[in-house]
Formats: C-alpha cells, structure tokens, sequence
C-alpha cells in the first residue's frame, strides 16, 4: 500500500527526497563558502610575496598598481642565489633542522614509547610534564637558556654562543616535548594486544618498538617529523638571540638582519628570500602528505 | 608440549583479590576451558599462565619447571587474542613467521612450518595478504596459524571466538576442535560461553569469584554438578530451580514443592536424602528436559503435575515452556506436537530420577 501511494503521490515524495537534499545542498554551499573565504585569506599574502618577488627596488616604490607586475624580472632571484651570504643561511639552516629533527626523534620516539606502555611509578605526571614544559614560551626561556649556555662555556671553554651548532641544543627544548605528545598519542592508541602478543612472540622491548610500534605509528612518527622541521626550520627569536656573527645566521634572522640595512628595505629581496626559505617546508608536506594516511592500524584488531 | 599445574596461585590488585588461591593439574595434551562470568578471575588467570601478569602468591609450573619469574617468551608458550592482535603491517606469512624470525630459525625451516600451518588452517591463499583485508574470521586462523608455527608447550586462548558472529563462532569452534585433535598441543582456552567450553573441553573448569568452583568433564559437569553456580552456569536454558521441603508420609520420603503438589521420591533418591535434616530449606534442581509432557506410558520416579503456562516458546525440534510454581519461574520442554500454548492449561511430568536436591541456604548439591 505503500508504494502505491509514493508512486501516485509524485509531489509528495518530492518534498520528502528534496528536503533532505537541500539540507545537504546548503550544507555544502556555506562551506564552500567558508573553504574559499580562508583560501583567499591565506592565500594572498603568498600571492603578494610572488607578486613582489618578480619586481625590480624601482617598480616597488613606483606609485603603481602594486597588485600587478609590469616588467616582471628575475634579478632578485637571480641575485640571492648566487649570493654566498644567503646560501651560507640556507645550508645553516637545513642542517640545523635536519639535525634536530634526527635528534628530537631519538629522544621522542623511545621517551613517548616508555611514558605510553611502561608503566612505572610517576610515568602519567611525567607524561603531563612533559607537555606542560612545550607550554612555556621561548620568550620567556631564551634570557635563562642564554645565562646556562655562557655558563657551559665558561666552565668547559666550548665556544658555543654566536655559533649555528648551538641550536642543535636549544631547538630541541621546543620540539623533544611536543613530539613526544603527539607520539604518547599514538603509542596509547596502539591496542595492548598487540605488544603483548610481540612479547610472547619472543620480542624485546626495543624489538617491540622497532618492529611493531614504530611501523605501525608511522602517520603518527611523520606528523611529528613534520612538525619538527617546520618548528626549526622557521625559528626566529633563538637564533636572533644566539647568533650574530653574519656566516652563523640562519635562514629567517640571515633575510631580516642582512637585507633591512638601517630603514632601507630591499623589499623585492626580502619577499624573494621568505618564499625560498618556505620552499622547503612546502616540499616535504607535498610528499609526505600522502603517508599521512590514518587507518594503517585497520586490521589488527576487530573495528 | 607439556603439562601446567597452579598451585594456590593468587592475584591481587591492590585491595581487590581477583584471583583468590587456585589449585588445577593440566595433564600433557590436554583441551582446558575456563568457564565463568566476567569478572570470575578466568582472563586474569590465563594471563598469569602466560605471564603477562605478575603473580601475588603461588605457583604456576610448566612442563615441571616453576616459571613465576621466567617471562613470557622463555615460557614457550603461544596466545591467542580476543581481538586477532595481528601486526597490522605485516603479511599473514610475516604475521605468522615474526616469532620464528625473532629467534632465527633457518629461512627453509620457518617456510616450511608456514606452509604448514597455513596448510592445516586452510589459509594457504591468504599467506601474502595484510590483515586489514582478511574478514573476522580469516584473521582469527591467522591467529591460531601464529600460534602453531611456534610448535609451543602450551596454548593459550583468550575468548578467542567472542568478536565472531554466531554462525563463524560454530564453525571456528569445530576449527579450532579439529586443530588440536591434529597438533595435540596442551590448551588453556578460556571463555564465557557454556556452549563453547562443554564443546571443546576434554575438562571444563568453571569459575566464579576468583575461585574455581568445579572441575570436571562436561557431562560430569553437567550431570553432576556440586554447587548451585555450576548447576545453573552449565546447560542452557538453565536448570530450574525450585524451593521445596522433604517429609515423611506413611513411611516414604516425600518432596514437597506447593500446598499442592507434593511427589514420593524414587527409591535410590530417598535412599540418599534419607539423613537429611527436614526443618532445612532445599531446592529442587531440575533440567528442563526433565519437565516434559505427560503421556500415558510414565516409568518409575517420573510424576505428573497441572499447570497452567505462561508462555511458549516454539524453537522447532522442541517447544520451551514457561510457567510458575508459587511464584517460582519453571522452564519445561515438551513435544512441539503436545499442543502447549500460551495461557492454556497443560499436564506436565517431573522426571524426578534425574533431579537434584540443593541446599537453600550453602548452596551445595547434596
């Protein structure tokens, strides 16, 4: 009887299909709405920078429309990488956050692997202390950091203020915390089976996280390389602090210190150095991105 | 392969006693069940077995040896998990191999014993797959296959069959029958389900609040059960239970269930409750097969009684019905044919031969 009726009554089950549709119909358009509205605000700043970029000192204060190139050239690109001064900046920096990336992930992934699955006396405030360390800004740090390291120096005759290789130690008081939150995460999320079963499997601790967790974790273990890197690589106020010397600078301090001479901006060169030095970050999401897949977990247990 | 022994092995959890000093011989080869309900320490006691729980007092011995202080992987023995527990990114021949590989055995060796296992489990077509394209049911022999290749002393199984849909839980169930009549390994298997430990069990042991209650086959589980918890645990629907007195008429022993309904005991039966005391409270312990139908042909010890049924429940080769005595909720099965239905009256007999007389108040069967 059903059926007959929704066959005869075309209109009625019209209004009935349609209203769901447009519930859904609208749903979609305010967030296209949305999507578009931040992808303009997110997006025109780097488009200036470009726009910028491919400008000659003269065009920039020219009183022109600034949202258009009319003599585009490449000189500032050209310029800066033959300039041995910023690709001095830019091999400081890559190593110093590769290093620290390496670094921060053998403390992390084995701290994050303990705090998650060995449970001993103190572990969870352990756990929390960790992440409360992350949430004590690095300008309030950098004055006693600096007291420590001048210290150190002191004491052993090291030279490490004014040095690149000082960073190595002091990055990774911001990244070692925040990774190893995100991988506790992961490692708790990882059934308990699983260890327990590569226990009577016959594997030892280190084995259980080599060979059963860190795989299996792997979206989790990028999320926190990624996030390493992009925290060194676009540090600013610890290598303003730590570094002067100008073949000690990294990539951020290295543009702002070497190209605002007193009030002269190079404008053109400064947004031609930031969009080089987000050049790396970008190409790493771009290929990582794809490992950023979650449900590499799907399959071990029921769910 | 060998055999396990617990003595007096206890757990405790701070203040809380899960395990509360449990006694059980577990000869070589063979198929234990631990039967219980959630919470009756049966898990806990499995995983002392395997070591990933620490034990408060006693002793767990394997094949003779003490291993209180041996972990799990020098204990030579294999689990298998509710949830499967299999690396997730690994094949169902790596799976199988990790703990072959772990210990280095020869390449040709853990291919064969693969081979093997994937043979006697029907899995030989899955052995290059990852577990997340497995169906529940794969996986579980994927399980049982990690467990096999490591030809171990003891298995273990932790309800291994509860994340299965009733119909694979049947047919895993005969599986995992059918492997260890091939591998004879000793098994420790425990599980909620009654239906699957009289199944599989060579002995059943039946927990409940830390303690074991009874050990014994599954027809001496069933047919003699010691305490109330056993006689209502095992068998399904589960056994009535109904109060009752005894008194003595004209020089027999009856049972007295209502103002009613009273029945003389067959002779063996009143021969053994002849001592008791007939101020005590008992209960009658009776099967529902042992409430049938009244026909005409009735033997020694079988009794008739009216009632009138509450509810029926046709289940095909048998019908289930309900009813009450004085309150007392009884559950009988007759004939689909004998014409029971809901509200209706109908003629019942007691098989009193079969039955058990329990005290009220200890729980014991006498």
């Amino acid at each position: 009887m059903s059926t007959l009726a929704i066959d005869k009554g075309g209109p009625r089950r019209k209004v009935k299909y349609g209203s769901m549709s447009r519930d859904r119909a609208w749903a979609l358009r305010w967030s296209y709405f949305f999507l578009v509205l931040f992808a303009i605000f997110f997006l025109t700043p780097p488009l200036y920078m470009v726009i910028t970029s491919l400008k000659s000192s003269a065009e920039i204060s020219a009183a022109t429309n600034p949202w258009w190139v009319f003599h585009p050239t490449l000189a500032n690109y050209v310029e800066l990488l033959t300039s041995n001064q910023f690709l001095r900046f830019f091999w400081n920096s890559s190593i110093v956050s590769l290093v620290v990336v390496v670094v921060t992930m053998l403390i992390s992934i084995p701290a994050a692997f303990a705090l998650a699955r060995m449970k001993f006396w103190g572990s969870t405030t352990l756990a929390t202390g960790v992440f409360l360390t992350y949430l004590v800004p690095d300008s309030l740090l950098f004055i006693p950091l600096f007291k420590m390291l001048a210290l150190v120096q002191d004491i052993t005759g090291i030279t490490l203020l004014n040095r690149w290789y000082v960073l190595l130690f002091i990055y990774p008081t911001l990244t070692v915390p925040f990774c190893t939150w995100i991988m506790i995460g992961y490692f708790a999320s990882i059934p308990k089976e699983l260890d327990e079963a590569a226990i009577i499997d016959g594997a030892s601790w280190l084995q259980t996280l080599t060979r059963i967790f860190i795989p299996v974790a792997l979206p989790g273990l990028i999320a926190a390389t990624i996030f390493a890197f992009t925290v060194s690589w676009a540090q600013f106020l610890y290598p303003l602090v730590f570094t002067t010397s100008i073949d000690q600078l990294v990539l951020p301090v290295g543009i702002t210190t070497t190209l605002i001479k007193g009030d002269v901006f190079n404008w053109g060169q400064i947004m031609t150095g930031a969009l080089l030095g987000a050049a790396p970050p970008l190409i790493i999401y771009a290929f990582l991105m794809d490992y950023y897949i979650a449900g590499l977990t799907a399959g071990a247990t029921k769910g | 392969m060998a055999d396990v022994a617990l003595r007096k092995v206890v757990k405790r959890y701070d203040d809380v006693e899960a395990v509360r000093g449990i006694d059980l011989d577990i000869a070589d080869h063979e198929f234990i069940v631990l039967v219980g309900p959630s919470g009756c320490g049966k898990s806990t006691t499995l995983r002392m077995i395997a070591g990933l729980e620490d034990i408060s007092d006693g002793d767990i011995m394997i094949g003779g040896d003490v291993v209180n202080d041996v972990p799990p992987k020098d204990r030579d023995i294999a689990m298998v998990f509710q949830n499967y527990a299999l690396y997730p990114h690994m094949t169902v021949a790596e799976n199988m191999s990790f703990g072959l590989r772990l210990k280095h055995y020869p390449k040709a060796e853990i291919k064969a014993r693969v081979t093997e296992a994937a043979r006697l489990l029907d899995i030989t077509d899955l052995i290059d797959r990852k577990p997340k394209q497995l169906s529940g049911g794969q996986r579980q022999r994927v399980a049982m296959g990690r467990a096999i290749v490591r030809n171990p002393k003891v298995f273990l199984f932790d309800e291994p069959l509860s994340n299965l849909d009733a119909k694979l839980r049947v047919q895993m169930r005969i599986e995992i029958k059918k492997v260890h009549q091939k591998v004879r390994t000793t098994t420790v298997y425990v599980t909620h389900d009654q239906v699957e430990a009289m199944t599989l069990a060579d002995r059943v042991v039946v927990m409940n609040k830390g303690r074991i209650e009874q050990i014994g086959t599954p027809n001496e589980l069933y047919h003699r059960p010691a305490t109330r918890f056993v006689a209502g645990f095992i068998g399904s629907p589960a056994m009535n239970f109904i109060p009752c007195r005894l008194e003595d008429v004209g020089g027999t022993l009856q049972i007295r269930l209502t103002d009613r309904i009273a029945f003389a005991l067959p002779p063996a039966r009143a021969a053994r409750y002849h001592a008791l005391p007939r101020t005590d409270k008992f209960l009658l312990g009776l099967r529902p097969e042992h409430l049938t139908e009244a026909h005409a042909h009735l033997g020694p010890g079988v009794e008739t009684f009216d009632t009138v049924l509450d509810v029926t429940e046709p289940m095909g080769m048998e019908t289930l019905v309900y009813f009450g005595l004085e309150g007392t909720p009884v559950c009988g099965r007759v004939d689909p044919n004998a014409g029971a239905k809901d509200g209706a009256p109908m003629r019942l007999a007691m098989d009193l031969n079969n039955m058990h007389l329990l005290n009220e108040d200890t729980g014991v069967v006498l």
